[in-house]
């Protein structure tokens, strides 16, 4: 079973609808015990930084986060659900992460966006480094739907799974050790959005 | 790169679409729901239901139809219509709409907007401007907003002297669905807008709206230039150059069209490869 962390932040139903359609049973739950016992684990999320790290303390949820990361079952993060897992974001001052992957969450922004608009939505390309089990399905360059005005920076280069062009070439998704974690949208992304959630459905811890 | 975004949209009134879709192979050609699936299929890049109903009662209706397409289809979807409190866009986004689109409630309370980015996140406001070509007002014409007089809003609002004269390259802001004007510049409304904190601005020429000659593309460039944010040129579309038009002399950066998907004029499919083949950055 899957459990898809729900802390009070976005559209939690998209990812769990994508997950049914490819025949995996998913639940939306903010039961510490429920996620510890899944197979697997989601961690989206939309919204700001610091909310999002609030909610996760005030909801008891850290700890449940850090100890399935770290019992070393597949973990995907989504949008925020990446961000989340760096030391720390700018994102309103500067604001603590948990720091389960070192390096920070920075801002679009130098000369270089005077002509690009923010936030970066819309379906932009993914250049593949690095192919995790998630990514079995998808061709190198395939598209994906993005939302988001912040992007990691991680400190460990060997983490980086894909990368994308938006005014600088920032990193779209990490892959380390069972978690992989995207700044796109899989369950808006359609078929190749659906194939990310399928074969990770599919992976054994 | 990030590509330009091709967006159908349906009117839907109570439940059903309206305006008319003729494509074939439907089991029912009056269902948001499947419609939305075509659209998919053919690899549109969002969809926009903009709810029609007139009265409240038939609000659930919309959820019904954001719930059902939302188990069927990917993508994200916006919802734009009678959205007059919070609860609404918590209603909306609990369905599944990924954003919602806010036009007169907007106009009648700015700090609703700030609110409802606050409290969801601006990445799901979209703010809906309905945008005319100055023409003179009445004599006795006053703004019909309770917050016309605020110090703070008063560089917002059209000059006389810019109404009255017809060369001036102006729009004004208009509500109900464009017949009712408000006296704002839609220039800086825009900007205040996403100073407030909208995600993203929909931009609708009523001028061009229905005429199928193309989007107002002077407008469209104004508006795309002034903000930051990204701007969906709406309104007037009739072939596929005014969708190369809207992209490439406008700036938009997604275009929304209506009759030329649900009369299969062209398919979305078509609309890429033409963009494409003119060097506009689109996903295939």
């Amino acid at each position: 079973m899957i459990a898809i962390i729900d802390y009070g932040m976005g559209n939690l139903r998209s990812v769990q609808k994508g997950f049914e359609r490819m025949g995996r049973e998913a639940v939306v739950t903010r039961e510490p015990h429920t996620i510890l016992d899944a197979s697997k684990v989601v961690l989206p999320g939309v919204g700001a930084f610091p909310d999002c790290m609030r909610n996760l303390e005030e909801y008891g949820l850290i700890d449940a986060v850090q100890k399935s990361i770290a019992s070393g079952k597949p973990f995907l993060g989504i949008c925020l659900g990446l961000q989340l897992l760096f030391t720390e974001s700018e994102e309103f001052g500067l604001s603590k992460g948990l720091d389960i992957i070192k390096g920070k969450v920075i801002r679009f922004k130098g000369p270089e966006y005077k002509d690009l608009k923010i936030p970066h939505m819309g379906w932009n390309s993914v250049s593949i480094k690095r192919r995790p089990p998630a990514l079995a399905d998808v061709p190198d360059n395939s598209h994906f739907y993005f939302v988001h005005s912040f992007h990691v920076v991680p400190e460990d280069k060997g983490v980086i799974a894909t990368t994308t062009d938006y005014g600088t070439e920032f990193v779209s998704s990490v892959w380390k050790d069972n978690i992989f974690a995207t700044q796109f949208h899989p369950e808006k992304s359609q078929a190749l959005g659906l194939a990310i959630l399928k074969r990770f459905g599919e992976q054994k811890g | 790169m990030l590509t330009k975004r091709i967006i159908p949209c349906l009117d839907v009134k109570a439940g059903r679409v309206v305006k008319g879709v003729s494509f074939v192979n439907l089991r029912d050609a009056g269902d948001p729901v499947e419609i939305a699936k075509a659209y998919d299929e053919q690899g549109a890049d969002e969809l926009t239901f903009l709810d029609i109903t007139a009265s409240h009662e038939e609000r659930g209706i919309i959820l019904d139809v954001v719930r059902r397409t939302a188990e069927q289809v990917f993508m994200p979807l916006t919802v734009g219509g009678g959205i007059k409190v919070l609860d609404d866009i918590r209603n909306l986004l609990l369905a599944g709409a990924d954003k919602v689109s806010i036009n007169t409630t907007a106009v009648l309370d700015p700090e609703f907007i700030k609110a409802a980015s606050n409290r969801f996140g601006s990445q799901c406001i979209v703010v809906a401007i309905d945008a005319k070509r100055v023409v003179a007002h009445d004599p006795d014409f006053k703004p019909p907003l309770k917050w016309a007089d605020d110090p703070k809003y008063k560089d917002l609002f059209l000059s006389e002297s810019a109404i009255g004269n017809p060369q001036s390259a102006m729009w004004e802001v208009y509500t109900h669905g464009g017949r009712k004007p408000m006296g704002i510049d839609a220039v800086a409304w825009a900007k205040k807008m996403e100073e407030y904190g909208a995600g993203e601005i929909l931009l609708t020429s009523m001028n061009q709206d229905g005429q199928k000659t193309g989007y107002d593309l002077e407008l469209t460039r104004a508006v795309s230039e002034a903000v930051s944010i990204p701007v969906i040129a709406s309104g007037g579309v009739g072939n596929l150059e005014h969708i190369y038009d809207g992209f490439v002399k406008a700036k938009a950066d997604a275009c929304l069209a209506a009759s030329i998907f649900h009369f299969k004029e062209y398919t979305i499919r078509q609309t890429k490869e033409y963009l494409k083949e003119r060097g506009v950055a689109v996903r295939l």
